[in-house]
C-alpha cells in the first residue's frame, strides 16, 4: 500500500476529473461555448511534460557526477514519457483551436514555440542515437539535456508574454482565473493537474523499469 | 588572475592562427557574399521591409553556423588534447567564444553592409538600433553555437548534428533578435526595444552560464 496509494490517487483522480469534467457545469462563454472544458484536458498535459522534464534534468545532472548507467535511462525514460505528453498537449490544443480559431494550426505564438520545443527533446534523442559508446552517449546527452532545459523554460513561459497570442491567458486574453468566478473549474482543474502529473510519473516508471529489464536481458 | 592570462593568451593563438590561414573568415565572407548575390538575382526586389529584415536574418543565421561551428569542429583529437593539458576548460570555453563574438562582429558588420548596399529600397531609418540588434545576434549565435558544436564535436558526427541541436535552442533567441530588428525597420523609439534588448542580454548571459559549468564535463573524455 506504501507504494501503490499515489497510482490509485492518480487513477481515481484521472476518472473524476474524465467524468466530472464532461458532466458539471461550466460557464457559459461565447466563442468558447463548451470548449472550456478542454481546460481539463490539455493544460494537465503541459503540466505532466513539465514536471517530467524536470525529473530528466535532475537526473542527468545526477548522471554527470555518479555517472551511473541507471541514472542516464531515467533522464532518457522521463524524456520519452514527456515527450507523449508534449505531444498530446498539441493534439488537445489543435482539437480545441479547430473550433474556436477556426484551424487546427494557425502558426500561433503559442502553438509554435510548443512545437519548438518538443522538437528540442526529438533532437536530444537523436544525439543519443548518434552516439554508440555508452559512457560517452550518457555524458554529452546529459549537458544537452541540461543546456536545453533553461531554453525550453524561454521557449514555454517568457517569449510567449513578449507576442501577440490568442492563446487563453496571453496577449491580453483572460486566463481561465478569471471566467471561474465560483470556483467551480477549480474543483475539476487542480486534481485534473495532478492526476496527470502522477499518472505521467507512473508512466516513466514502468518505461524505465522495462528499459532496465530489457537491458538485463542483454547483458546475461 | 591565471584565468584572465590564459584566456588572453587563447585568444591570441586563435587570432593568430585564423590570421596566418585566413580561411574561415575568408570562406564565410565568401558564402554571405555569395548568398546575398544569389538572393538579389533571385528576388531583384523585395516586396516590403519584413522580407527585407527576414532574409537577412536568415543569411546571418546560416553563416554564423557555418563560421562557429569551425571552432570545435575543426580541431583534430590531437590538438583538443594539447589544449586540455596546457589551458583550464573554462579559459578554453571563454576564448573560443570570446574569440567567436569577434568574428562574427567582423562578419556581420560587413554583411550589413552589403546587404544593405544590395537591398538598397528598404535601409532601415534608425541604422544604429538596427547594428545593436546584429551586435546583439553575434554574440548570442556566438555563444549558443560555440557550445553545441563543443558537443557536436564529441559525438564525433560533425555537421549534421550540428545543424540539429542547434536549431530548436537558438529559435527563441532568433524570435528575440527579428522582434528587436523590426523595431529598428518600423522607426520605432529606443524605448520600445529595452525589453528585447533585456532579455537577449539575459539569455546570453544564463547560456554562457550553463555552458561553464557543463563544459569542464564535456571537455575531460
Amino acid at each position: 500500500m506504501n507504494k501503490t496509494w499515489w497510482k490509485i490517487l492518480g487513477s481515481v483522480l484521472v476518472v473524476y476529473t474524465a467524468i466530472a469534467g464532461l458532466l458539471l457545469g461550466v460557464p457559459r462563454l461565447p466563442i468558447l461555448n463548451e470548449s472550456i472544458r478542454n481546460l481539463y484536458f490539455h493544460v494537465p498535459m503541459w503540466f505532466a511534460m513539465i514536471v517530467l522534464f524536470s525529473i530528466s534534468v535532475f537526473y542527468s545532472i545526477k548522471s554527470l557526477s555518479s555517472k551511473s548507467e541507471i541514472d542516464d535511462m531515467k533522464a532518457v525514460e522521463s524524456v520519452n514519457a514527456g515527450i507523449i505528453f508534449g505531444l498530446l498537449g498539441l493534439v488537445t490544443g489543435a482539437i480545441w483551436a479547430k473550433y474556436t480559431w477556426g484551424q487546427f494550426w494557425s502558426f500561433d505564438p503559442k502553438q509554435n514555440f510548443a512545437a519548438i520545443s518538443v522538437l528540442l527533446y526529438f533532437a536530444y534523442l537523436i544525439l543519443r542515437n548518434a552516439i554508440d559508446e555508452e559512457q560517452k552517449r550518457a555524458k554529452i546527452s546529459a549537458i544537452y539535456n541540461i543546456f536545453a532545459f533553461p531554453m525550453m523554460v524561454v521557449l514555454l513561459f517568457v517569449l510567449p508574454r513578449l507576442k501577440d497570442s490568442l492563446h487563453p491567458g496571453n496577449g491580453g486574453n483572460p486566463g481561465f482565473n478569471s471566467y471561474d468566478l465560483d470556483s467551480r473549474m477549480r474543483m475539476v482543474f487542480y486534481p485534473a493537474c495532478l492526476g496527470w502529473i502522477l499518472i505521467g510519473y507512473w508512466v516513466y516508471t514502468i518505461k524505465f523499469r522495462l528499459r532496465s529489464l530489457e537491458n538485463k536481458q542483454q547483458a546475461n | 588572475m591565471q584565468l584572465a592570462n590564459e584566456v588572453k593568451y587563447l585568444i591570441h593563438k586563435e587570432v593568430l592562427l585564423e590570421w596566418r590561414s585566413k580561411y574561415t573568415i575568408n570562406g564565410v565572407l565568401l558564402y554571405v557574399v555569395s548568398t546575398i548575390f544569389t538572393c538579389y538575382l533571385s528576388f531583384v526586389s523585395l516586396s516590403d521591409k519584413l522580407a527585407w529584415n527576414a532574409l537577412f536574418w536568415i543569411i546571418i543565421l546560416f553563416a554564423s553556423i557555418n563560421g562557429v561551428s569551425k571552432s570545435f569542429l575543426q580541431e583534430t583529437k590531437g590538438q583538443q588534447l594539447y589544449s586540455y593539458v596546457l589551458a583550464s576548460p573554462a579559459a578554453v570555453l571563454i576564448s573560443k567564444t570570446v574569440y567567436n563574438v569577434l568574428l562574427m562582429l567582423v562578419l556581420t558588420t560587413i554583411a550589413l553592409g552589403f546587404y544593405t548596399l544590395v537591398f538598397d529600397s528598404f535601409t532601415p531609418p534608425d541604422l544604429l538600433l538596427y547594428y545593436v540588434a546584429v551586435v546583439m545576434g553575434s554574440i548570442s549565435f556566438s555563444t549558443v553555437f560555440t557550445m553545441v558544436s563543443a558537443i557536436a564535436s564529441k559525438a564525433g558526427n560533425g555537421g549534421m548534428l550540428m545543424a540539429i541541436l542547434s536549431f530548436p535552442i537558438i529559435i527563441p533567441v532568433l524570435i528575440l533578435l527579428i522582434k528587436l530588428a523590426k523595431n529598428a525597420v518600423d522607426g520605432l523609439p529606443w524605448e520600445n526595444s529595452y525589453d528585447e534588448i533585456g532579455m537577449l542580454l539575459v539569455v546570453n548571459m544564463l547560456t554562457v552560464a550553463t555552458s561553464l559549468l557543463l563544459f569542464p564535463y564535456l571537455w575531460r573524455d
